[in-house]
């Protein structure tokens, strides 16, 4: 399947030339959400995840999937959730700012940890 | 229709979703949405791989999500917004991680002695590359959320140390590509989990934000090996567009700091001693510090005032009083507005999430070049955990090493009030000459606390 690689290798080329286009005029106050957004579509993986755990055959590759998988979801869901929030905020305009002060409650969920 | 050519095509419908998410966040006004497109095509794309004749494990899979979405969805809802940036280094450290796993699991799945050398390349790729962000996300977590020191960690023989596991890493992807070997494998995931750890350590806390869009870029391009590797043309797609992005970010940010990328992410071998030396030395000068309730009449009194916010604002999540302060200005009529240099905060844009936070309306922030015309003609220019971002030598001294950096000409206004903690120098470690300027008056202390005397003083002239 050598050609396969080629035909890989020419997705490859030009979803780089279309990653660097789209996001060649974004503005500095869009760096941070722009940074999370594309985080979470790297998360992508997931996919990749459930296949090699979907055609797992082995104990250790079962293992490794789950793990995979873990991972990947938390990647895809955090990074969607946290992307828009920021983005929420940014829409608060002063006509309507009563009504989106949404504060995090700040009951010590800082979930870094 | 085939049911894989149907996948296919649902991948596709995906793949566009992510290319429109990052073509949205390129105004405010369509960013919301293009997320929500993007979130979907991910949905979608999940989906249907639900459906991949001979999937197995369902309910394995099922429950392995179900914990990943019990744990990061309460985490993303209640993480602060200054917290932010530490996030988004977990959730891109977790993803590299799965990067990583997925090329390992591939690997050890197939009948390892009849794979074409570009498989196993590929695999290499993505263990290498999704393991160095994992680890390297870790370390920059852990710089962010300050369970360790946010100053650049170096150590006897760094470089003699950082030679010798790159040059392992390289020996050992060449005997896997001989042998085809998982236990080495296993050892080369180590050596890159390695790796990334002393990649990140002497990167100082300030140029971390511009690490973790690097280190974001290297996740996108670790997906794009396990596409490769899995024969998936989403993956390919998606993790390239993430990597080609990432990077071009990565450099944009970089140039608004005015420091090449090479620079920031090496350069705490050289420079810390010639940044320690340089600064301690003259501190003899005078340095005129005032009263809150001084500064408070300076405020209160003045017709314009423009608050420009940093690092330390950030840090004592003064965000909040900020706003208070500016409120109870321009309730006495005076006019407030916000500079916001597009590297304040703690990742470049951060400042003008963090003050939207604080419900600041859009109108109050101005950009860096908005708001340079004006300052000549403010009368009190705030400076609230900032240093580096208003310091004169970025325009005045060729020699310095912030020389070409854009700044916000706080030295152009009428008087200038620093809120700093102390007369240490900045993050670039260098003396700012506005601190001696005899327009210019100190008040000491953590950013909230004065901000709050202030808002009193305020409220009492």
């Amino acid at each position: 399947m050598t050609n396969g690689i080629l035909e890989y290798l020419t997705v490859f080329v030009l979803a780089a030339f279309v990653g660097i286009e789209v996001i060649s005029k974004v503005p500095s106050i869009l760096h941070t959400p722009l940074m999370s957004g594309s985080n979470a579509i790297h998360g992508v993986i997931l996919v990749g995840a459930m296949i090699v755990l979907g055609y797992a055959r082995t104990g250790p590759e079962e293992a490794l999937g789950v793990a995979a998988v873990i991972l990947a979801t938390l990647n895809v869901v955090g990074g969607f959730v946290v992307t828009d929030r920021m983005l929420e905020m940014f829409k608060a305009k002063p006509a309507d700012r009563p009504r989106s002060p949404k504060r995090d409650g700040g009951t010590g969920g800082d979930a870094g940890a | 229709m085939s049911r894989g050519t149907f996948i296919d095509l649902c991948y596709l419908i995906a793949a566009i979703g992510f290319i429109l998410a990052l073509k949205g966040l390129s105004s405010p006004k369509r960013a919301r949405l293009g997320n929500i497109v993007g979130a979907s095509g991910m949905l979608l794309a999940i989906g249907v791989t639900f459906a991949q004749p001979g999937l197995g494990h369902i309910w394995l899979i099922i429950v392995a999500m179900a914990v990943g979405v019990a744990v990061g969805v309460p985490a993303a809802r209640t993480v602060k917004m200054t917290a932010m940036p530490q996030m988004v280094a977990i959730f891109n450290g977790v993803g590299g991680g799965a990067a990583a796993l997925v090329s390992i699991t591939e690997f050890i799945g197939q009948p390892t002695k009849l794979v074409a050398t570009y498989k196993v390349l590929e695999v290499l790729f993505g263990v290498l590359v999704g393991a160095v962000s994992f680890a390297g996300s870790a370390i920059a977590f852990a710089k962010l959320q300050e369970l360790m020191p946010g100053r650049p960690v170096t150590y006897p023989a760094q470089q003699v140390i950082n030679a010798i596991v790159g040059v392992a890493i390289v020996g050992l992807a060449v005997a896997i590509l001989v042998t085809s070997s998982t236990a080495l494998l296993w050892i080369l995931l180590i050596l890159s989990l390695l790796l990334g750890v002393i990649f990140v350590l002497p990167i100082g806390g300030a140029d971390v934000p511009v690490l973790i869009s690097l280190l974001n870029s290297f996740t996108g391009l670790a997906v794009a090996a396990s596409g490769f590797t899995l024969d998936s043309n989403l993956l390919i797609v998606a993790g390239t567009l993430v990597g080609a992005s990432g990077m071009l970010l990565t450099r944009m940010m970089s140039s608004a700091m005015g420091r090449s990328l090479p620079n920031i992410l090496f350069s705490a071998f050289g420079s810390v001693i010639t940044a320690t030396g340089g600064a301690e030395g003259d501190d003899s000068r005078p340095v005129r510090s005032g009263t809150p309730d001084d500064i408070g009449v300076l405020l209160a009194y003045a017709r314009k005032v423009v608050i420009i916010p940093g690092y330390g604002l950030a840090v004592a999540q003064a965000q909040h009083v900020a706003k208070e302060l500016a409120d109870a200005l321009m309730a006495r009529g005076v006019e407030v507005f916000y500079a916001i240099h597009p590297v304040a905060g703690r990742m470049p844009g951060h400042m003008n999430v963090l003050l939207a936070e604080a419900n600041v309306p859009y109108d109050e922030l101005k950009e860096m070049d908005e708001a340079n015309p004006q300052m000549s003609t403010a009368d009190v220019a705030l400076v609230v955990g900032a240093n580096d971002t208003v310091n004169p030598a970025a325009k005045s001294t060729p020699g310095s090493p912030i020389y070409g950096m854009p700044i916000i000409n706080a030295d152009e206004a009428e008087h200038i009030v620093f809120l700093k903690r102390s007369m240490r120098p900045g993050f670039a470690g260098i003396d700012n000459e506005l601190l001696y300027d005899p327009k210019t008056v100190m008040l000491f202390g953590d950013a909230k606390d004065s901000l709050q005397k202030l808002v009193a003083a305020v409220a009492a002239a």
